[in-house]
């Protein structure tokens, strides 16, 4: 994985609740057999009427939200389906985080290992930055802090573990790998066998 | 401290290979791997790229669902029918299967089937057993007292190299329901009124363990539909202490031990109900017994109400967009609107029980005209015991179409779909916005309420077709 100790970007906000992972990527782009190039799926039907064109009352369609690469998103983003498709898809569309006060699970974990970073903030911070959508904010992996425009900083909490594999672009299979004598171990000696 | 466990905390603890500290996760050992064909071609990916090998083909159950035609399967050209993209990734896991040594319950194996329908039936999931799958409702499992949880892709190749994953313990909730339910109200009624009352997010970070007289007396059908949707509540996993009712619905089956061994596995199994007195890190009760039968009227399997309530009002922008994707009204019954689709099956209600129920009410009457219905068992063994007993022929018979196994219209993505502003009484478990296709209006039902509705063309209450 690649070493990410700093994003700086541009934010534009989604600001609805509960944005599934079904919204993120629908079912129906999962049959690919490869996790590339999921972007232009993103938010699909979000992003486009069923004639194909573009609906130009969604946010990521205005022209403010061009180039912008920091998601806020509303409370329980991600919730649902466990498709690792939805980082991807939101990675390839050139997202490079997503901020909300609470990310569901799965997403969350499948997020961090694939290097889009999942951000937890407090309310009151998360209400700063859904109301000023397109202001240029840093987010630094090793102080986990958020600093505004105006230097004001947000701390937000990271796994200790994750926030480690992000600096350090560590491989979290290669880490398993290094545990496979006591995983042997284990093996031989538990008291039962599945 | 008191040395008090959880059901959660005994099946953890068991696993631990490496202990987590406070830099790094826990490495917890993995006793059932069970992967389908869209959640796995990466992961397969990886491993060919790194030369590894699967470390456990005997710990892992592959099978084809998500994206397999429900209707019958014979060669290549049918299974087209869910488009190119569903036949390459069908033939790619065939192809992964050979090249990595896994036996493959596929076409023609009789016991091909839903991944969360599959591993209970065949008695490969069982108590104290961690079991992980990529896919979100790995949380069923949990219903026999295993530590059973959904995973992205990265961590299907992580599993499938080491047996193992990386894990921060979650934290656990307790749900206690007391009391009976009232009759005409189903598992599926109940987990959807705790979903609704805990949100959506009730149970992020945690594993909810479910207890009380009401779960008690539940068959095992029924406790899974409970635990698959705990991921609905946002859980980690769903769990259910195990009791003689899992014991006697495992007994015999195909993959649990036999003899001698069988005994002992009882024995350890009958260990692992939480001790009195073990504490929880959060806990709520349900009064089973003023139960409704409900459904759903939004976007997600929260906003649900009872049968015969008036929709409740919601002011903000969230709570409107849901009531205007799915065109209903606060203030109404949901029973005012008509149906276009319903669609009984899935790892929640795709069970022999469940098609039972179902055919029980179409028996000796008609769907509606203009409602088309789908009975789409869990598996194949599902289908064929469905078949030994005739229930095919009352679902048939009722104008009902009966189809091969699979997900089908719970995810939409192999040919069975919801068109654009239909209504579709489903008992899957999700109503996201698309989820049974773009525009699908989805309205989450037990099998009961799905047949009720289907015989009166417009969301109808189960309790008036006994
Ligand atoms: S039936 Fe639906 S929820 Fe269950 S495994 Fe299949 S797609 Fe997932």
């Amino acid at each position: 994985m690649k070493v990410i100790k700093r994003i700086q970007g541009r934010t534009v906000v989604l600001p609805t609740r509960d944005i599934d992972t079904d919204q993120i990527i629908a079912a129906r782009f999962l049959t690919t057999t490869s996790s590339e190039g999921l972007g232009k799926n993103a938010f699909y039907d979000l992003r486009y009427n069923k004639d194909g064109s573009e609906k130009t009352d969604f946010i990521l369609n205005q022209p403010a939200a061009e180039g912008c690469s920091i998601l806020i998103g509303g409370n329980n983003f991600g919730c649902g389906s466990s498709r690792e498709h939805a980082p991807w898809a939101l990675l390839d569309y050139g997202f490079e985080a997503v901020i909300s006060t609470e990310i569901a699970d799965i997403f969350r974990s499948n997020s961090l290992k694939n290097g889009l970073l999942a951000i937890v903030i407090d309310t009151a911070s998360h209400e700063r930055l859904m109301a000023t959508p397109g202001e240029e904010i840093v987010i630094d992996v090793e102080s986990t802090t958020i600093t505004l425009p105006d230097g004001q900083t947000i701390e937000f909490e990271m796994d200790g573990f994750s926030r480690h594999c992000l600096l350090e672009g560590i491989d979290q299979l290669g880490f398993l790998q290094q545990s496979s004598a006591a995983i042997r171990s284990f093996e031989e000696n538990r008291r039962w066998k599945p | 401290m008191s040395n008090k466990k959880t059901l959660f905390h005994k099946v953890w603890d068991d696993h631990v290979v490496v202990a987590e500290t406070p830099d790094t996760p826990a490495i917890l050992y993995i006793d059932l791997h069970i992967v389908h064909e869209v959640t796995t071609p990466q992961a397969f990916s990886v491993l060919r790229n790194a030369g590894l090998a699967v470390r456990r083909p005997d710990l892992t159950l592959p099978t084809l669902d998500h994206s397999t035609p429900t209707t019958p399967v014979s060669s290549f050209k049918d299974l087209l029918v869910a488009g190119e993209g569903a036949a390459n990734q069908v033939r790619q896991m065939e192809q992964n299967c050979k090249d990595f040594g896994l036996d493959l319950l596929g076409y023609g194996s009789g016991q091909r089937g839903i991944v969360h329908v599959i591993g209970p039936e065949l008695g490969a999931t069982q108590p104290g057993k961690t079991i992980v799958c990529g896919d979100s409702h790995s949380s069923t499992h949990g219903a026999f007292g295993a530590l059973a949880f959904g995973i992205g892709t990265t961590e299907v190749g992580h599993v499938l190299a080491t047996q193992c994953l990386l894990q921060r313990k979650p934290k656990t909730l307790e749900v206690n329901i007391d009391g009976t339910l009232p009759v005409g109200v189903t598992a599926k009624d109940l987990i959807l009124a705790i979903i609704g009352k805990i949100g959506v997010n009730g149970g992020t970070g945690h594993v909810i363990e479910y207890r009380g007289t009401a779960i008690d007396s539940m068959d095992m059908e029924s406790r899974m539909t409970i635990c698959n949707m705990s991921i609905e509540a946002g859980a980690r996993a769903g769990m259910i202490a195990p009791d003689d009712t899992t014991f006697e619905y495992l007994k015999g089956r195909p993959r649990a031990p036999r003899g001698a061994d069988w005994d002992a596995a009882v024995e350890r199994w009958k260990q692992l109900a939480t001790d009195d007195g073990a504490s929880f890190d959060k806990s709520i009760t349900i009064d089973a017994t003023q139960l409704e039968p409900m459904v759903t009227f939004g976007t997600n399997p929260g906003m649900v109400v009872a049968i015969n309530d008036p929709v409740p009002e919601g002011s903000d922008a969230s709570f409107r967009k849901a009531l205007d994707y799915m065109q209903i009204e606060s203030g109404k019954a949901m029973t005012s609107h008509s149906v276009d689709i319903v669609f009984v099956g899935s790892c929640t209600n795709g069970r022999i029980t469940d098609i039972e129920e179902a055919a029980r009410i179409l028996k000796g009457r008609q769907v509606a005209d203009g409602v088309r219905m789908l009975v789409v068992p869990g598996s194949e063994l599902v289908k064929k015991e469905a078949e030994d007993r005739g229930l095919d022929k009352i679902i048939t018979a009722a104008g009902a179409e009966w189809r091969e196994a699979g997900c089908s219209m719970c995810i939409a993505m192999n040919g069975d779909v919801v068109q654009s502003g239909q209504l579709s009484v489903s008992t899957s478990n999700r109503n996201f916005e698309g989820r049974q296709g773009v525009g699908a209006r989805t309205v989450l039902a037990s099998p009961a309420t799905a047949a009720a509705s289907a015989v009166a063309g417009r969301i109808a209450d189960p309790r008036n077709y006994s």
